[in-house]
């Protein structure tokens, strides 16, 4: 079996990663029930003796005494750290997996990437290392940021590009929240350019989400929940924006029902990794299979369904809904229509009481109304989980490398080119020190590449399909 | 004599479990219609070649397990020892923590060399565990990384190991429609290496077990454990011990030995087709006779229009009409024709001697540079074989593959042009070389047989 860790920058990066490891407690707990410290659990946690004080030496097997997370939470400013550190996670996370500073990066990537990343590259890597030590097979680093600040973009990506240097057989997942039209982060479109440009070039596999999808499907559930026309009541921890704790005791913050849905995209995705299966998916397969070309390794991730009725007769028809939805551009984490655009790769992930057949069913059910890339019409990964999420009898992920994820990628150029045609705020950029005008220009460019990649396969969709001559042999 | 049974990477090794419960449930769960003195003696056989008895008196499968991560193995071992009747041997298997990714490059460059010393000595610790050693066979699927790559490369080890001995693989063909997105090019790579190394090619198609799922055992919800139970029992139902061709009262000793023979008459000509009639769920199984004229003209017709199961078999198949000396690459012959190059009947049950097996001698189903008689052999065992009455199992060395196999080149050729994935297998030291190497073996098969 093998680890993953989290590292959490910034500040939206730890609120995600802080609702990421509640939900993970959750999901162990309900399947976990004799409260033994398994190779599931040891994914993505430790097991510490704690009775020593401090740091006690890991326990591999039997009883679990205290699980801390296998995390890192970068910030350069306290307040969120702190804060987790005083909720109820506190006792997840010790004092050595934290690296804080005071000022915050002024949502400049070039404070973020090139100044704290300077600074602080020697304790990220000791703390780096001791994480990864504590880890039999260290499989992934799961990253999680934003796009649009200066901490969680700068210097996360700053630790993308160190993890490759010192982990390079590492796998580097990134999950990454890019800013919206209406950002009130009047920078952000030079910051996720310049953090475009690293993940291009260093990370392996990249989750795209957009605020405005995930507050659309916020919105969705508060409907249908208070509109009544779900004929009976919604389970509440099913909900995939609910928190572990009931939603009634606690002070839900505001932005804790969207970040329970990007928590729950990674639950899902390393499910068939830590649970047994029919057919297993693990993280390496994903990698292999959505990313046929080195920089195409955005993939564009849908989570379904979204909640289930207490009603536990569940007919197989919701079953197929459900991978219709998977497919519909309102369950899409970004604002993209995958049906209308052009198909690289698919992968499903299913979880729970679901067979092979109904897996192939709806496959072939779905596979005409979806366009495929030429030298890949049978595009489609599939896993089979056995263990469903909390809350459900099955759940579905999928995840696309589609020719949708274009448009973000244009409309954040365009917005980047609004401000770099007039240099506004550039001085801020080039005042730090190692920057200079050419990582704008080389970023740009670097995007530029990307979206013409996109270009030219959109290019062959519809057209006539010409398949290349294949070997003679001498008879 | 004893076959080791290697089990590799997840479909590899949740098929093996269920081939191990499937010979043991015949063993033990059936008196076979039979007398018992030949109960016994069928019994005997299986045991020796399969299992070995430990002090407790306990079978243990004579088996090796490998994997390249952890969950499926302990899963297997887990369910076998809860069977009550036979279980893994707790030292037999080998895994790591990281699977292959899907990766063929992977498990045959980078887990094959590194590995090696540690599989091939389970292996030879079975093999000497055996009084005589019949030969391997090995199980695993073409579509993943494990059981495709690293079991590309064992069989290479196992081959220069024993050279010698018998090398049957037993290998899943993924579904059509993707299970996994780069499966043709494992696909390829795994069959262009498995032929230099390999006696023979043993296939089932997931398609075509997901069919006889559907439709003759009346499964609603197919999972993958009903499709390899199906798998098992048709393979039971080859492997199980019969009475060779001379009507002998002893049980082959040499099972594997006897099926390259028949089979195998020329090394560019090593696929080999399954089927087995009747298929039916066990509850139906009471109310159902059946004759073997009938099966037997079933099976021949399956074979004639390379149907796969029992149901929607085209009749319109017919071979050339005798007399008009054609030679077997002619044109004239239906396109649909699926000419063989050597079959095998394999009957167990009720009144097997009595059954006339002309129909399968007719020289017009087979190719003409092999005699009718060197082409087709009969085994027949009276012993019942699971519970069915009467059961017919074909094996044969015929053009059955030759659409698939020119489907999956055709799919990985094409992705080949476009590069599309080729870094990934780069990265682990397989090169464009190798694939087109790959590609010009398998075009040569695909050109053999269809030439035939």
């Amino acid at each position: 079996m093998t680890q993953s860790v989290v590292v959490q920058v910034g500040q939206c990066g730890n609120q995600v990663g802080c609702r990421f490891w509640d939900l993970a407690l959750r999901e162990h707990a309900a399947v976990n029930k004799k409260g033994i410290y398994d190779e599931a659990l040891s994914s993505f946690f430790r097991n510490v003796d704690t009775r020593t004080g401090g740091d006690g030496p890991d326990i591999y097997k039997g009883k679990i005494c205290s699980l801390k997370a296998r995390a890192l939470l970068i910030d350069m400013e306290e307040g969120v750290v702190n804060e987790i550190l005083q909720g109820p996670l506190r006792d997840v996370f010790d004092s050595k997996q934290l690296i804080t500073d005071v000022s915050g990066s002024g949502n400049n990537w070039a404070v973020g990437h090139k100044l704290y990343g300077y600074q602080y590259r020697e304790n990220i890597v000791e703390k780096l290392r001791r994480t990864a030590e504590h880890c039999d097979c260290l499989q992934c680093f799961f990253i999680i940021h934003s796009m649009g600040g200066g901490t969680g973009s700068g210097l996360g990506t700053f630790v993308l590009n160190l993890l490759e240097d010192e982990f390079p057989e590492v796998y580097r997942f990134v999950t990454s929240v890019y800013p919206s039209g209406e950002d009130d982060v009047i920078t952000s479109p030079y910051n996720s350019v310049l953090a475009m440009k690293e993940l291009n070039e260093h990370a392996d596999c990249v989750l795209p989400i957009e605020n405005e999808s995930l507050f659309d499907i916020v919105n969705k559930i508060n409907q249908m929940i208070s509109s009544g026309k779900l004929g009976s009541t919604v389970k509440q921890n099913s909900l995939v924006t609910s928190s572990a704790a009931s939603a009634k005791t606690l002070q839900e913050k505001p932005f804790d029902a969207m970040n329970n849905i990007v928590a729950n995209l990674l639950l899902n995705l390393t499910s068939s990794a830590r649970f047994e299966g029919s057919l297993n998916m693990d993280l390496n397969e994903i990698s292999m299979n959505l990313v046929p070309f080195p920089r195409l390794h955005y993939l564009v991730s849908s989570l379904t369904p979204l909640y289930t009725l207490a009603d536990v007769n569940v007919p197989s028809r919701r079953l197929d809904q459900m991978f219709s939805d998977a497919f519909s551009r309102d369950h899409q984490l970004i604002r993209a229509d995958p049906k209308h655009s052009l198909y690289l790769a698919c992968a499903l992930l299913v979880r729970g009481n679901v067979q092979v057949s109904d897996l192939r069913r709806n496959i072939e059910r779905l596979k005409p109304s979806l366009h495929f890339v030429s030298w890949n019409q049978e595009g489609w990964k599939t896993g089979l989980c056995s263990v469903p999420p909390v809350g459900h009898s099955h759940s579905l992920l999928a995840l696309a490398n589609n020719t949708c994820v274009k448009p973000t990628f244009t409309e954040l150029k365009d917005r980047f080119m609004k401000l770099y045609k007039k240099k506004a705020h550039l001085h801020h950029y080039l005042q730090i020190d190692g920057m200079e005008q050419s990582c704008f220009s080389e970023a740009v460019s670097s995007l530029s590449d990307l979206i013409e990649e996109y270009n030219e396969l959109d290019a062959t969709k519809g057209g006539p399909r010409t398949d290349p001559s294949r070997l003679k042999i001498a008879v | 004599m004893s076959i080791v049974t290697v089990q590799l990477g997840q479909c590899g090794n949740q098929v093996g479990h269920e081939v191990f419960s499937c010979l043991c449930r015949d063993l033990c769960g059936t008196h076979g219609l039979c007398s018992s003195r030949e109960n016994q003696s069928y019994q005997d056989a299986c045991r020796e070649r399969f299992f070995w008895e430990e002090e407790s008196g306990g079978s243990v499968a004579r088996a090796v397990l490998v994997d390249m991560e952890p969950k499926v193995i302990s899963q297997t071992l887990s369910m076998a020892a809860r069977s009550g009747f036979w279980k893994y041997s707790d030292h037999s298997h080998f895994c790591q923590k990281q699977g292959s990714g899907n990766n063929w490059a992977n498990g045959y460059s980078v887990h094959g060399p590194r590995h090696k010393e540690a599989i091939m000595n389970l292996v030879q610790k079975e093999a000497e565990r055996c009084d005589r050693l019949g030969g391997f066979f090995t199980l695993m699927s073409m579509a993943g990384g494990t059981g495709s790559g690293l079991g590309a490369f064992v069989t290479q080890c196992l081959r220069d190991a024993f050279p010698t001995s018998f090398i049957l693989n037993h290998i899943v063909w993924p579904y059509g429609t993707g299970e996994v997105i780069v499966q043709n090019y494992n696909s390829v790579l795994t069959l262009s290496h498995l032929y230099r190394s390999s006696d023979a090619l043993l296939v089932h198609e997931n398609d075509v077990i997901h069919k006889i799922c559907a439709q003759l055992m009346n499964i609603k919800q197919i999972s993958f454990r009903d499709v390899n139970q199906v798998i098992a029992h048709q393979l039971g139902s080859v492997f199980q011990p019969t009475h060779p061709a001379g009507g002998d009262s002893d049980y082959s000793r040499n099972p594997l030995g006897d099926l390259m023979e028949v089979l195998v008459p020329h090394p560019e000509f090593k696929l080999l087709a399954l089927r087995n009639i009747p298929q039916m769920p066990e509850n139906s199984l009471a109310y159902s006779t059946f004759s073997w004229p009938g099966l037997l003209k079933h099976l021949r017709q399956m074979l004639i229009a390379n149907a796969k199961m029992e149901e929607g078999i085209d009749w319109q198949v017919r071979p050339p009409p005798p007399g008009s000396s054609i030679p077997s690459h002619s044109t004239k012959k239906p396109l649909h024709f699926n000419t063989s190059i050597a079959n095998l009947l394999i009957l167990r049950g009720k009144d097997v001697h009595s059954t006339d097996l002309g129909s399968f001698q007719d020289p017009s189903l087979y190719t003409s540079w092999l005699n009718p008689q060197d082409a087709f052999h009969a085994w027949k065992t009276p012993r019942a074989f699971n519970k069915y009455e009467k059961s017919a199992s074909l094996v044969s060395n015929s053009q059955f593959l030759l659409k698939p196999l020119d489907s999956v080149v055709g799919k990985a050729w094409n992705m080949f042009a476009s590069k599309a994935y080729i870094h990934q297998y780069m990265k682990f030291g397989i090169e464009e070389e190798d694939f087109l190497d790959s590609f010009t073996t398998l075009e040569q098969v695909i050109s053999s047989y269809t030439t035939l």
